[in-house]
């Protein structure tokens, strides 16, 4: 029996295996980076951000690895370009495509649109991810700007702005590490408590998630590659239509929507993060429906009240901050939207889309 | 079986291994592992939708075992004290496994709460007077023996033919008083009943042909359900379980690595490499979505390495939990994607199925065939008996026309070979002195019997024969 050897195999595991953890913890982390992918290299980018809760039937699931997320997109191949005009749309899951394939998006309708300037061709990057928050945004807004857009559109809409909202994105509130800066830098009313890294969560153990995260992020690349597929199609419940007779938005009542339960705060963020680099606002087209109680709402969203307030404190803000403002609102009929009162048909999208463009056009390539 | 199971399962083997090495754990060692595997094969059953059917189905598996084992021993044999003992012993721990839900142990023991005492009684009695009949009348004769393998074969098509399983879910639903519009061709997951069938079939047919000898019930309820074999492999012979069984435990830290090794192998083949492999491997639902004939080639690689990986993973487990209870499973996979043609494929893939195929079926069908029909020529014997050997297999995995198409396939696959290796022979001496065109054509030989393996598999993995031509025509870019 040589019980050496096998004594000598057990201590050199569990060297190694200490070895390889301390090398991990004490490896020097910064955050921001781009990751090892296979994306970009092996298999093509993803037109938008990794999204989804049935992985194996959309070859797509939510993570919370920014870095991860950004290293996985098309727009990571390359931060800035003499050849084309870098477009970044940056917004809600009416950005990303919630129901609609990568090409019927606003972006991927925007590309096939074959914009140019000065005949240096307009790419637009879909980088709205599916959670309403302006919290969320910003922090993805100041993680693009290493790739250096020439133009940046943000869409948005009512919803994202109650501060309660802020931190509801899963997103948001598991990169605290993120948002804490962004909340000090801008002084944003918002309670963010960064967690404390401590040597366990450096370690091979402690990182497992994110480490199988990666994984198999990588590996449901090539699923991506192989079929184009990142979204589970399923029949939906279309948005309502019949409206219930209520006038609250949230907490909130009429006569006035009170500005400091809202994130308004995040405009002039979002004009600072952008820097030198054009930022546009685009207040998103909402589902006007006509059915019942229609008079007193405009979707299940939101209390007409509350909306039309919304809008004009909307022109007045990026009027006072000088940001170009496109308001979109009413530009769809109700009738092209799908599942929610944001999220478009790819025929809404399309028109979407040729509207947009001509604004973008006139902005871009006066 | 999740990590965890595996896991539990070798904490399990661990302990019963060091008590089996005692002195009074190595008088009892057959005892011990009889109940470890009845207890396991309640724990390892799936949950079913259909009431008390996990609890009723583990209790078959020990039924059928029993009725065999009648068919196949002698009549001192049945009639002796220690058939006595290991009956009651099994009636007891089936009682006491429903006497559980007494306790509440809901989801411990088996998946549901077992059925009521009383109706449990009741069903113990009948198969008491069943195994009564069998043993008093004698049957322990070929002709009964043939009516045993008869009766488990028309289980076993009742099992994989989704039509007559639908019938059957149905019909059990009804007994039990549950809709029956509910039933589903997948409501009855028999848990290694498959394996069990191979193993029962083997005995009943060596007991035939006088190959069998004496083999105690206690040995052979524990060769037919030893609980790392049960569910995936490898199909044992009893003549070489039951000496192992004899065999003295150990308490060697060289076996205990050994097993280990083994087991962790598994571990990192099963849950690692083909658990990941799955994610991009070829499925029904890709097949319909892949867009280029590139990463279609991906995908049945994929599954190629991923079935592979899956198999052998479990075989490993297995066997290494064998080894830690002290039994030696046969070995299941020696490489078999590196292997030069397909007749040496499938003699390292699946090896004990092979082994079982060529003894159960293929060598008698070749000696019948041999001595009934001979003016058939050797080439058309050849044909028929891989044909038929193969279709065979196919069929075990399951009663349709894919699994039909896919034994077809390797069936003239090693026919085809067959021709080919015996005309190639004469010309391949005369590369005698020229080792690196033999090492090239070696090489070759390997990338076309994987590419051949690795497109079968087209069929294998996809429900449908038109999605299996889609694929393949992707594959090739026919029409696309």
């Amino acid at each position: 029996m040589d019980t050496r050897f096998y004594r000598n195999v057990l201590l050199k595991t569990l060297l190694l295996f200490v070895i390889f953890n301390l090398l991990l913890a004490f490896l020097p982390r910064t955050p921001g980076k781009d990751q090892l992918s296979l994306y970009n290299h092996l298999v093509p980018g993803r037109q938008r951000f990794p999204f989804g809760e049935a992985p194996q039937q959309a070859y797509n699931f939510s993570l919370y690895d920014l870095d991860a997320m950004f290293s996985s997109h098309a727009v990571s191949a390359r931060s800035g370009s003499e050849d084309e005009l870098r477009v970044f749309l940056l917004g809600d899951s009416s950005v990303w495509g919630t129901l609609l394939k990568p090409e019927e998006t606003l972006a991927g309708r925007l590309n096939a649109a074959g914009l140019s300037c000065q005949g240096v061709p307009v790419k637009f990057y879909n980088l709205g991810y599916p959670t309403i928050s302006l919290t969320k945004d910003l922090m993805v807004l100041e993680r693009a700007m290493r790739y250096q857009p020439d133009l940046i559109v943000w869409l948005t809409t009512l919803e994202a702005f109650p501060l309660e909202k802020q931190l509801a994105s899963p997103l948001a509130l598991n990169n605290p590490g993120r948002i804490q800066p962004l909340v000090e830098r801008y002084n944003l009313p918002l309670e963010v408590t960064p967690l404390a890294e401590d040597f366990w969560s450096r370690t091979l153990m402690g990182q497992r998630r994110s480490l199988a995260d990666w994984l198999r992020l990588q590996v449901y690349g090539v699923m991506w590659a192989a079929t184009g597929v990142d979204q589970l199609y399923t029949d939906y419940e279309p948005a309502a239509w019949d409206l219930e007779p209520d006038e609250n938005y949230y907490e909130f009542s009429p006569p006035n929507l009170p500005n400091e339960q809202l994130l308004w705060q995040a405009l002039p963020a979002a004009l600072d993060l952008a820097g030198d680099v054009p930022l546009w606002i685009v207040n998103e087209p909402i589902m006007i429906s006509a059915g019942a109680n229609s008079d007193i709402r405009y979707n299940f969203f939101y209390p007409r009240w509350a909306y039309d307030q919304y809008r004009t404190e909307l022109a007045i803000r990026t009027q006072h901050l000088a940001i170009p403002y496109i308001d979109a609102w009413d530009w769809i009929d109700p009738h092209e939207f799908t599942n929610s009162a944001i999220h478009l048909t790819p025929d809404g999208e399309h028109t979407f889309a040729e509207e947009l463009k001509l604004e973008i056009l006139d902005g871009l390539c006066p | 079986m999740s990590v965890a199971d595996v896991l539990l399962l070798t904490l399990v083997a661990v302990l019963t291994r060091l008590v089996l090495s005692s002195r009074w754990g190595a008088a009892l060692r057959g005892w011990i592992l009889l109940g470890l595997s009845v207890l396991a094969i309640f724990w390892l059953q799936p949950a079913m939708p259909i009431r008390f059917l996990d609890f009723w189905l583990p209790v078959l598996t020990l039924a059928i075992t029993l009725c065999s084992w009648l068919l196949t021993a002698e009549k001192e044999q049945v009639r002796s004290k220690q058939t006595l003992v290991t009956t009651a012993f099994l009636f007891l721990l089936i009682l006491l496994v429903a006497l559980t839900r007494h306790l509440g142990w809901d989801g411990v023991l088996t998946a549901n709460r077992p059925p009521q005492t009383l109706q449990v009684l009741v069903g113990l009695g009948i198969l008491a007077v069943l195994a009564f009949l069998l043993g008093w009348l004698g049957k322990s004769t070929a002709r009964w023996q043939g009516v045993g393998i008869l009766a488990l074969l028309l289980v076993f098509i009742f099992l994989k033919l989704p039509d007559l399983t639908l019938w059957l879910s149905g019909t059990v639903r009804g007994w039990v008083g549950q809709s029956t519009a509910n039933a589903s061709a997948l409501d009855i997951r028999w848990l290694g009943f498959s394996y069990v069938a191979f193993r029962l079939i083997h005995t009943l047919r060596d007991r035939q042909a006088g190959r069998l000898g004496d083999v105690s019930l206690q040995a052979y309820v524990n060769y037919v359900i030893f609980f790392p074999a049960i569910s995936a492999g490898p199909i044992d012979k009893v003549q070489r379980f039951t000496k192992d069984l004899l065999q003295p435990v150990t308490r060697d830290l060289s076996s205990f690595a050994d097993a280990f090794y083994r087991i962790l192998l598994g571990l990192f083949k099963k849950y690692a490499v083909a658990d990941t492999l799955a994610l991009v491997a070829l499925n029904s639902q890709n097949a319909a979505q892949v867009q280029s004939n590139g990463w279609g080639w991906i995908l049945v690689y994929a599954y190629a390495f991923q079935i592979y990986f899956d198999f052998a993973g479990y075989t490993d487990i297995a066997i290494g939990l064998g080894r830690l209870l002290g039994i030696r499973l046969p070995e299941n996979f020696n490489r078999p994607y590196l292997k030069p043609n397909l007749t040496q494929f499938w003699n390292n893939w699946h090896m004990t199925l092979t082994q079982w195929f060529r003894a159960y079926f293929f060598n008698p069908f070749t000696r019948s065939l041999r001595t009934r029909y001979r003016q058939l020529s050797p080439t058309w014997i050849i044909l028929i008996t891989q044909l038929s050997t193969m279709l065979l297999i196919g069929l075990w995995h399951g009663i349709t026309w894919n699994f039909v198409l896919w034994g077809v396939w390797h069936g003239l696959g090693l026919f085809v070979h067959n021709r080919y290796s015996d005309w190639v022979k004469p010309r391949m001496a005369r590369w005698g002195d020229r080792p690196r065109l033999q090492q090239a054509m070696n090489v070759l030989n390997v990338l076309v019997t994987f590419n051949f393996v690795a497109l079968g598999w087209v069929w294998f993995a996809l429900p449908q024969v038109s999605s299996s031509l889609q694929v393949f025509a992707r594959l090739f870019g026919i029409g696309c």
